[in-house]
């Protein structure tokens, strides 16, 4: 067996959402509370969801032609790659790029709703629709559009604009999506499979499709803002965040030797997916939180909480993590989904990413909302818990730790 | 030191120890085999929908399993289950329900398909709403938890985690037409690094309806030769003129070498390595030289520890595109040299269709099936292409021991991944 035993060092951070964009400018924000999560309740009311700040994608993504070729989802998750990349150095860098291995958690892009609304408007009334479909696909669909709906297209584009190019996975399934890209790419710097990658994935979340697919599953959350912890009186649900986060994860060996430096290693990430019957979640949480093997097993512990506010995940996830005290844990839990929304497939990368930003500024974030849960303190923290209860499928649980 | 039970970089042995597929040729490995090896073409009219107006009209659609209604995640969904009912069965692995690994399966798009669109539309005709409004309104009424698991998704892995019981969380894994080889290529690496003993890889794909269809017409991929169906996909011929679609899953167990002859399993071939890169030149195209087709198939022989004359026999994509079979024959003779001209080669896509997420595990079944059987499956409707300088197996099958087969797989977004395989460890 090889055994070579690497650390998981984040050596880069690429984020925008709907409260900023790069990873200092979150920090500014998240860090300085009390929380202004921004909002549109309007746009698709009744659901609520965090629009993305303005961007200038031409700041990443140059060429018109290859904006042109993207989805809104892809040009989102490019850029926050691109910052990711910046902030670790390596895109001036093609050597190093061109064996950048990609580890992407995707859904799939937009559909034309124009084309689909006018083919549902008409298919109601002609009866037998088969030829009518046929034409208006074949002549109304945009010949790319496929393109900026494909999965694993995000990566195709990383690939052409930022020339990451050693080689390209793309994970699906929702929060798991994002928990299997981040666990590849782990599993295989520890094991000497690889030592530089980019991981991450991106939200269009102001998409009427997207909330269709959301709404049909009963997971959307209907009402006034309010915090994931504090949706349950109104049945709760999530409220969809835009959001593209990426990470550069590098092994500490590799990164000493370019004199790249970490915000903070992830020291284990474990990860289940239970039927969910009453109990299963919390149950699952319990028996990975002993998998994790954190050290040492007592005391004040951070949590980031990717709770979605979807009933049965979230009120599970509570029980866990109140099961933690009477394993000696004191958990300080914020759940960023209350300010930067759900953002499913990259919900996972985005609180690893809060996560090492805490962990290297030595400082935790206030609380991000008002109910009981979460209470503020002035811990220091050197480890924190970062935690993906899908609001479906799935329980995905990361240790990030100062590495030094 | 390589041995039976380590690899020339001292890692485990990874083995196949058992197979299944469904292709358009039919339901079961045996099946598919013995109609591929005799020349058959799984690819005809589309009947499933009409397809007046449309410039292709033929696809590989798999007809043969009880899926009615159809929709992309049902018949994806028993096509996956078939194939790994059989390949468990085969390995004779684990107890019933209670496979010892993870699973790793390649899914295709989770969309809602418009029979689904149009359910939710028409549910309330009286609404004043249109489109979208309309849709979203309909669904607040009313629940249509019953279609929630066309746009999930993880609902295929769900459902086949639950049928068999793999461990931990499914990976769903999209690399386009790779994505087949990327489900092995993800159970090698789990077993060589001690995280399991064996891994459970499936791909699958039954997307042959309109919307499926037109996009990759609209993007000029498939063949327009409907005329005579079993003649359209013609992989390295001088008249190809775009893929055919097609519908498929094929599934195999990998096990590490020492936990298969532990139990007493028949292994019935090597995983020997996996390599794969990106290009970066055009979502749909390779770059001119070859670089990332090239990089993949060096990547994948230096992690095999195959030199290129040991390669005896390519299982090609071969998809029957002007642009894959060129370029496909370029990064061959770029790493081959000629021993490319000695080489056999086919491609499966001219019978069974382009599988698409399935290929690459669908033609790992095939290719392992080759080294078992020392058979090579014929290439059909091979019309030489003077620029491509192949040893196709032309429209018969050729008897051939076949020590090493290197399998290619190659897709939209600049996927490139390669496999070698070979017999058992001498």
């Amino acid at each position: 067996m090889p055994n070579v035993q690497d650390d998981v060092w984040i050596t880069g951070i690429g984020l925008v959402s709907s409260l900023a964009e790069g990873a200092a400018a979150h920090w500014n924000r998240l860090s300085n509370g009390p929380q202004r999560p921004v909002i549109d309740p309007q746009r698709f009311a009744p659901y609520t969801v965090h629009p993305l700040v303005d961007i200038d994608f031409s700041k990443q993504i140059p060429k018109t032609s290859d904006q042109k070729q993207m989805e809104r989802w892809q040009r989102i998750g490019v850029y926050a790659a691109g910052l990711a990349l910046a902030d670790a150095n390596l895109s001036k860098d093609p050597a190093l790029l061109d064996r950048t291995d990609l580890c992407i958690a995707a859904g799939n892009g937009e559909r034309d709703l124009a084309l689909d609304s006018r083919i549902l408007a008409a298919i109601g009334s002609t009866g037998e629709s088969g030829a009518y479909l046929n034409q208006e696909l074949a002549t109304g669909l945009r010949p790319t559009l496929y393109l900026g709906q494909l999965s694993n297209l995000l990566a195709g584009n990383i690939s052409i604009i930022h020339k990451a190019t050693g080689s390209s996975r793309t994970f699906k399934g929702e929060e798991m999506a994002g928990v299997s890209a981040v666990e590849d790419a782990v599993s295989r710097i520890q094991s000497g499979q690889g030592e530089l990658f980019l991981v991450g994935g991106a939200l269009n979340a102001e998409r009427d499709d997207a909330l269709l697919g959301c709404e049909v599953a009963g997971s959307l959350y209907q009402g006034p803002y309010r915090s994931v912890w504090q949706r349950r009186e109104q049945g709760g649900g999530l409220v969809p965040g835009s959001v593209g986060a990426f990470l550069v994860l590098e092994a500490s060996n590799h990164a000493r030797r370019r004199g790249a430096l970490p915000y903070a290693r992830i020291a284990n990430v474990v990860s289940d997916s239970t039927r969910r019957r009453a109990g299963d979640a919390a149950a699952a949480g319990a028996r990975l939180f002993g998998r994790l093997g954190i050290t040492p097993a007592t005391g004040v512990l951070g949590v980031l909480s990717g709770a979605s506010g979807v009933e049965l995940p979230t009120s599970e996830e509570l029980l866990f993590l109140a099961g933690l005290e009477r394993r000696g844990f004191t958990p300080l839990i914020r759940a960023w989904g209350s300010v930067l929304g759900h953002t499913l497939e990259a919900h996972f990368v985005v609180g690893l990413a809060l996560a090492a930003m805490a962990v290297s500024h030595d400082t935790f974030y206030p609380p991000f909302e008002t109910s009981e849960v979460e209470h503020a303190s002035d811990m220091r923290p050197d480890r924190i818990l970062v935690t993906a209860f899908g609001h479906w499928r799935g329980e995905g649980l990361a240790l990030v730790q100062s590495a030094w | 030191m390589a041995s039976r039970t380590l690899d020339h970089k001292g890692r485990p042995v990874v083995v196949v120890t058992g197979l299944g597929l469904v292709t358009s040729l039919g339901v079961g490995a045996e099946t598919c085999w013995s109609r591929l090896v005799a020349g058959h073409s799984g690819i005809k009219p589309i009947r499933r929908f009409s397809t007046q107006g449309l410039k292709t009209t033929i696809a590989g659609t798999v007809d043969d399993l009880d899926v009615a209604p159809y929709s992309a995640f049902d018949l994806s969904t028993a096509m996956a289950e078939s194939a790994a009912e059989e390949a468990i069965s085969q390995a004779k692995i684990g107890r019933t329900a209670s496979f010892p690994g993870p699973l790793i399966v390649a899914t295709p798009p989770s969309e809602f398909e418009w029979p689904h669109l149009r359910e939710i539309y028409d549910a309330h005709p009286n609404n004043a709403l249109t489109g979208y409004k309309r849709l979203l309104a309909n669904a607040r009424r009313e629940r249509f938890g019953g279609l929630a698991r066309h746009v999930r998704f993880s609902a295929i892995a769900d459902h086949l985690k639950q049928r068999f019981g793999t461990e931990g969380a499914p990976l769903s894994v999209c690399t386009a037409c790779a994505s087949g080889a990327t489900t092995i290529q993800l159970g090698l690496e789990a077993i060589r690094r001690g995280a399991t003993d064996a891994a459970l890889c499936i791909g699958t794909d039954a997307t042959v309806h309109p919307e499926g269809l037109i996009r990759f017409s609209l993007l000029s991929a498939l063949s327009t030769a409907n005329s005579e169906p079993t003649k359209a996909s013609k992989p390295f011929s001088r008249t190809r003129d775009g893929f055919v679609m097609a519908e498929g899953a094929g599934a195999l167990v990998l096990e590490s070498y020492d936990a298969a002859k532990a139990r007493g399993a028949k292994i019935l071939g090597v995983v020997r390595g996996c390599g794969e890169k990106a290009d970066e030149f055009h979502r749909t195209r390779s770059k001119p030289d070859g670089a990332a087709m090239i990089g993949a198939i060096r990547k994948t022989l230096a992690d095999a520890g195959v030199e290129p004359h040991e390669i005896d026999y390519i299982n090609a994509h071969g998809t029957s595109t002007p642009e894959n079979d060129k370029m496909e024959t370029l990064s061959l003779r770029a790493v081959l040299g000629d021993h490319l001209l000695r080489t056999p080669i086919s491609s499966n896509k001219s019978m069974v269709g382009h599988t698409l997420i399935a290929a690459g595990s669908v033609e790992a079944v095939f290719s392992i099936l080759t080294l078992e059987r020392g058979v090579l499956p014929p290439t059909l409707n091979y019309d030489p292409d003077p620029d491509l300088p192949l040893d196709v197996v032309p429209e018969q099958s050729r008897q051939a021991r076949v020590r090493t087969v290197l399998s290619n797989s190659f897709g939209f977004g600049g996927q490139n991944v390669c496999v070698v395989f070979s017999g058992e460890p001498a």
